[in-house]
């Protein structure tokens, strides 16, 4: 009698197999659950403040009246700032480390395991960092530059990382037949390996927008509350997550606008992730816009 | 830096290499990975023109054999070549030569067909754009030539904008010489090129191989000693010995095949034979 494939690995019972699998599908629910539940609040009450007024006007009365305008604004350049910093740094970083140095270099190891352990700092210390040294020493004060620049500080570690294992996912046979064309090393990484470490880029890039977008702590310390709109990137100025956090803590009566400026942060890493997924595609070998 | 190769020429004056002396010559050439030797002492002169097979088990360092000939070692961290290679008058160990114009003047094909994730045209395009061909039009007549010296232009002339991953392995590999071909190199260093392929395409890309003999100087790693005996003028036997490659015996195909001088070759031939 011919006995039915078995789909997964044998096991002395079946109802260990069952329990494991009601485990698992329960984990992911609950996840899904609490994700859901997060999306559903912040959607129910704060759709309701959303209006034009809201994303354009400034903040009145403490943030109770008005709108979030210079406070997209000076998030938005503080995002820049970020990364325009962040991106070039660790690009030539990732680059360095996967190209330019054996895997098992000693200084590539020390590179590395400094950012495993930089991307563990709580922000507060990069908070504090920022502030002494970019607010303080370089006398940038409590602007936009320096938070830009602290959260650029926060961010690179997981760019580089994740940069890193992009370049390290292309074919070694790339280089090996780059190399034996007579082709640069210039020529290779321009041509071949940055349109094919675009992917993991990509990720490292979602993931450090995430990271940027959703500081509060360490943005506190260095570009400040002020909430007027920022003329220059010298001007203090108050990020989406530090008002959403003023809000909540400090205004009474605040957490109405609180929620409106949560959902608007939510909608901006959905649509800036949805940009850099986008961007991505367009820059990388499956969009044939190498191809010409 | 002196120019070592001549300009591209939109047709190639077939300049039929001197097969009376050796194209390649190397000297007492040993390759160590760290403290490890790849191979020892190998002195052997690779005849101009004609069809070099490299045959020997594994491991016994054919690969490493060809990537010291393009320089290909100094991408290895841990790699170190000792003894000399001369390529003409060029001494190609030299820390002064020039890798990109050698590597011009040798070509070299992977084992695996990889062609870059680029359109077909651009696979050759890509490649000389960065060797200083700019005029589109002489592009176009280079990589023209290319794709038919490798029987693929009738198959792919419609299509020079499709992406090269759309090709079967047969013609991705062939793809893959024609892209070293445009590059007008003097010789090929081709590691084990039909073994990724189906029998079919195997021997496409073996005719091929075959019929490039002449206009190139061929040096071919094959673990297939009857695709060896089919293509190859002269067939050189690297063997394990105290863990480290050495180059047995060397010949033309008949005096390898029918009267081998040493034991060592002898059981091999015979070995795989019955
Ligand atoms: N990059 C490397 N680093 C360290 N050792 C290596 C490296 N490449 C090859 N070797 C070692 O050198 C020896 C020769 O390898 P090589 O690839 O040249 O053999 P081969 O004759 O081409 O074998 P095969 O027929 O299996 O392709 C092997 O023992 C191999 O493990
Ligand atoms: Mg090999």
């Amino acid at each position: 009698m011919a006995k039915p494939l078995q789909r997964s690995s044998p096991s002395r019972s079946p109802w260990l197999d069952r329990l494991s699998a009601f485990g698992v599908w329960s984990v992911a629910l609950i996840i899904t659950a609490i994700f859901a539940w997060i999306m559903g609040d912040i959607l129910w009450r704060g759709a309701g403040q959303i209006s034009w007024d809201f994303l354009t006007l400034p903040p009145q009365n403490a943030g109770r009246d008005g709108g979030i305008g210079p406070i997209l604004v000076s998030t938005g350049l503080i995002l820049v700032v970020c990364l325009s910093v962040s991106l070039p740094l660790g690009l030539g970083t990732a680059v360095f480390l996967s190209e330019f140095t054996a895997a098992d270099n000693g200084f590539g190891r020390l590179v590395r395991r400094s950012l495993d352990i930089l991307s563990g700092v709580p922000s507060i210390v990069f908070g504090l960092f920022g502030y002494t040294f970019f607010a303080q020493t370089l006398g940038l004060g409590f602007s936009i530059l320096s938070g830009g620049l602290t959260l650029a500080c926060m961010v690179l570690p997981i760019l580089i990382r994740s940069a890193e294992e992009g370049f390290r996912a292309v074919p070694a046979d790339y280089r090996l037949s780059a190399a034996s064309l007579g082709l640069s090393r210039t020529a290779t990484l321009w041509h071949l390996l940055l349109p094919a470490a675009v992917p993991g880029i990509v990720v490292g890039l979602v993931l450090g927008i995430g990271r940027a977008i959703a500081e509060t702590a360490a943005l506190i310390f260095t570009s400040g509350y002020v909430d007027r709109m920022p003329t220059s990137l010298l001007d203090s100025g108050r990020a989406l997550s530090v008002h959403i956090f003023d809000l909540s803590m400090n205004v009474p009566g605040g957490d109405a606008p609180a929620y409106g400026s949560a959902l608007v942060l939510v909608v901006l890493l959905i649509l800036l992730n949805g940009a850099a997924n986008w961007i991505g595609r367009r820059l990388s070998f499956q969009s044939g816009f190498h191809w010409r | 830096m002196t120019t070592l190769y001549p300009k591209f020429e939109t047709s190639p004056t077939s300049q039929h290499p001197d097969s009376s002396s050796p194209f390649i010559c190397t000297e007492q050439l040993s390759l160590y990975y760290g403290p490890q030797p790849a191979f020892e002492q190998v002195n052997l002169a690779i005849p101009a023109g004609q069809i070099t097979s490299l045959v020997g088990p594994s491991g016994c360092g054919k690969s490493s054999f060809l990537t010291c000939l393009n320089r290909l070692t100094d991408l290895i961290s841990n790699c170190r070549v000792t003894g000399r290679i001369r390529l003409g008058n060029l001494d190609v160990l030299d820390a002064k030569t020039d890798t990109t114009a050698l590597r011009r003047r040798v070509g070299m094909i992977l084992q695996k067909p990889n062609p870059f994730p680029l359109s077909i045209w651009r696979n050759l395009a890509f490649p000389l754009r960065e060797h200083g061909v700019r005029d589109r039009a002489q592009i176009d007549e280079i990589v023209e030539t290319a794709l038919q010296d490798v029987g693929l232009w009738d198959e792919v002339k419609d299509r020079l904008k499709a992406p090269a991953q759309s090709l079967s392995g047969g013609q991705q590999q062939r793809l893959c010489i024609a892209r070293a071909l445009a590059l007008q190199p003097e010789a090929l260093l081709m590691d084990e090129p039909c073994s990724a392929l189906d029998p079919i395409s195997s021997g496409i890309v073996e005719d091929l191989i075959a019929g490039l003999r002449s206009r190139y100087t061929i040096l071919v790693v094959t673990h297939n000693l009857a695709q060896a005996r089919r293509i190859a003028d002269n067939v050189a036997l690297f063997w394990l010995q105290q863990n480290s490659g050495r180059l047995i015996e060397t010949g033309s195909v008949q005096e390898i095949f029918e009267a081998p001088k040493s034991s060592i070759t002898a059981a091999y031939i015979n070995g795989v034979r019955g």
